[in-house]
């Protein structure tokens, strides 16, 4: 088991001493997440460091998954589409599946829930459960992990009425935040340096990953990790890739993302990355499984230039991977990775596979450059964008629901 | 007789955290972003030109305050961002003082412009407020010569507290060392007279805290414990 102390090491003994002493006032208080996953998905990920670590740190906190059938998360799947702006109609039936299956859930969970200091509700799947829960005790805060930048209205209407019941909101970027009464606290993600995704590894492991995907490691690699989607650009990476190999030919290009999905537009952008790439030797398009992290932290690790030439995106956790393995990022100018990519500092804001190729070209003929800009993208994430740095925003924002919304929070001394 | 240590107390060493708040409201011109100044909690006015401490923002030495970053790289009116990052916070007495300004040059700026720019959803201007929960650290600082080794350890939340917050919560407006120190009479006159010119307002809180550091260590060094 991972402890605070092991964080220690990578975020320094400052920061967790800093934990220990905001946490100090929420010694003892009862703190219940709930989500619809135990295992997958960046929340669960979240949730499996951020509870034991709050539970070491001396509050009582638990996490809980809610149950539902196929049709439950066809309608929550909507959701996550209708609300990052795709269209996703959804019929009246699969809304009752959805209130149905909050009503049971909230039958069983119901008695620890009322009872609880402070409940996070995470993501739209629970978020009617506050309305089963008539006598709850403390605070409720239903935290948004979605893009809510451009949610479809209708959709945003009809879960808009179960947010109002709320007590808080947290959102990851003030772009994301909607016009809401309460209080709308803004958290942005992170990353555990610790897990397999982001630990430190054995060269040997680098190298074997990749030999395992004919890689030449006396060549310059570019990689993106992303799934094959449009709005994440891959043919626009390949186009980039083209325009820059033209002046370094030794140039491979890695596009690594999920594998067979059941979103048909996964299929058909897939289709049409293999089109671009028209047997191209040096690109490598990999299908890889979703728990494939220890691969894709080789795969970055091993890369020269990471890209994420997304035109849009929430916040971009790949960007803030691959700065964490010392890699300057060449990420497209939208969302979260505006954020994290600071021209000439973490990397380059590009808008068009041109501008990418521009930057690929500069850099690749400056390996001293790389690794300077690699250098201060790690100390980046290491200042702002660990799990370390959410703790301690999710330990003030409970504090900050304790005591109220006034301005200046004083503890009393002890 | 001038006041020991016993008379004063020793310097209580605290911490913060900023938890950022979105108000909802956001700008997409110039316009928008004066009117929605005008309507905005002094919170917001603060985070706007402090908050970047502490948040994850890489240190611009250009524009040092939110609105002149956006005027730059977003509107592209490099004469208003000018005029905005010049504006240091610590020549108004409060917040609403700051704001006025900030108004002011806008609305002189709303006049000089003969066609507006407008900028796309992802790139308004999110008006942010904060909150800062303020902590003991359960450090105790006795004696003036104890500064010199205490400063470079503290937190660099532990600095902006004592050195940039303290500022609009002091009668004074002055930082909390200063503060401390005049509580000796005029032994520290000296040490206060350089606190005093040390402006926090572009550089880093690394920064911040390495002058700090020096200047103590300049002054109190040769003290003897």
């Amino acid at each position: 088991m991972t402890s605070l102390l092991d964080y220690a090491e990578v975020a320094g003994e400052d920061v967790i001493h800093h934990l220990h002493q905001l946490a100090r006032p929420l010694t003892g208080l009862k703190v219940v997440h709930v989500n619809s996953t135990r295992v997958g998905g960046g929340v669960a990920e979240l949730l499996d460091r951020l509870v034991p670590l709050k539970q070491e740190l001396g509050i009582d906190a638990q996490w809980e998954v809610i149950q539902g059938g196929e049709r439950f998360y066809e309608c929550t799947k909507n959701f996550h589409n209708g609300l990052q702006g795709k269209a996703a109609p959804i019929s009246e039936s699969l809304l009752k599946v959805y209130e149905k299956t909050n009503e049971e859930n909230a039958e069983e969970l119901k008695p620890l829930l009322e009872e609880a200091d402070i409940v996070f509700i995470h993501d739209p799947q629970p978020l009617p459960l506050i309305q089963w829960c008539p006598n709850r005790k403390g605070k409720w805060v239903w935290r948004c992990h979605i893009d809510l930048s451009h949610p479809q209205r209708s959709l945003w209407k009809y879960l808009r009425k179960y947010v109002l019941n709320y007590d808080a909101t947290v959102f990851s970027l003030a772009n994301f935040a909607q016009r809401l009464p309460q209080t709308q606290y803004l958290i942005p993600p992170s990353i555990d340096p610790l897990s397999e995704k982001n630990c430190d590894l054995p060269e040997e492991e680098i190298a074997s990953v990749r030999n395992l995907f004919g890689i030449d490691p006396e060549r310059p690699m570019i990689l993106q990790v992303s799934r094959f989607d449009r709005f994440k650009d891959p043919t626009g990476v390949i186009r980039a890739y083209r325009l820059a190999k033209a002046f370094v030919p030794s140039l491979q290009l890695v596009l690594a993302g999920g594998g067979a999905t059941d979103d048909p537009e996964g299929d058909a952008v897939l289709a049409e990355v293999r089109t671009e790439a028209d047997d191209d030797q040096d690109i490598h398009i990999l299908l890889l499984p979703p728990d494939a992290h220890r691969a894709v932290n080789a795969l970055q690790r091993a890369a020269t230039l990471i890209v994420q030439k997304s035109t849009k995106e929430g916040f971009g956790l790949t960007v803030t991977e691959g700065l964490w393995k010392s890699k300057p990022v060449i990420g497209g100018d939208t969302g979260g990775i505006r954020l994290q990519v600071i021209p000439h500092h973490t990397g380059f804001l590009v808008s068009t596979p041109e501008g990418a190729a521009l930057r690929m070209r500069y850099l690749l003929r400056q390996p001293d450059k790389i690794e300077e800009m690699g250098a201060k993208a790690k100390e980046f994430v290491r200042h702002n964008f660990l799990i370390t740095r959410h703790v301690r925003e999710y330990l003030s924002l409970m504090v900050a629901l304790i005591h109220g919304d006034d301005e200046r929070i004083e503890l009393e001394k002890d | 007789m001038p006041p020991q240590e016993s008379d004063v107390g020793p310097f209580v060493v605290k911490d913060c955290a900023l938890v950022a708040i979105a108000t909802g409201l956001t700008a997409q011109n110039l316009r928008e972003l004066r009117d929605h100044l005008l309507a905005v909690p002094l919170s917001s006015v603060y985070y706007h030109f402090w908050g970047g401490r502490l948040r994850p923002v890489f240190e611009d030495p250009q524009y040092n305050n939110d609105f002149a970053i956006w005027c730059h790289y977003t509107v592209h009116d490099d004469i208003l961002a000018e005029r905005l990052a010049v504006i240091d916070p610590k020549d108004f007495p409060d917040s609403e003082d700051l704001r006025q300004e900030v108004v002011d040059i806008i609305d002189q700026r709303i006049d000089e412009i003969v066609r507006p720019t407008w900028v796309s959803h992802d790139r308004q201007f999110n008006f942010i407020r904060s909150q800062i929960v303020v902590f003991d650290a359960r450090i105790r600082i006795d004696k003036p010569v104890d500064l010199v080794e205490a400063v470079p350890n503290m937190s660099l939340s532990s600095i902006f507290y004592h050195f940039i917050d303290a500022r609009r919560r002091t009668p004074g407006a002055i930082d909390d060392f200063r503060t401390w120190l005049s509580g000796f009479g005029d032994a520290y006159e000296a040490t206060c007279g350089a606190l005093a010119g040390v402006d926090p307002y572009f550089v880093t809180l690394v920064e911040l805290r390495a002058q700090l550091g020096e200047l103590f260590q300049l002054f109190l060094g040769g003290e003897s414990a």
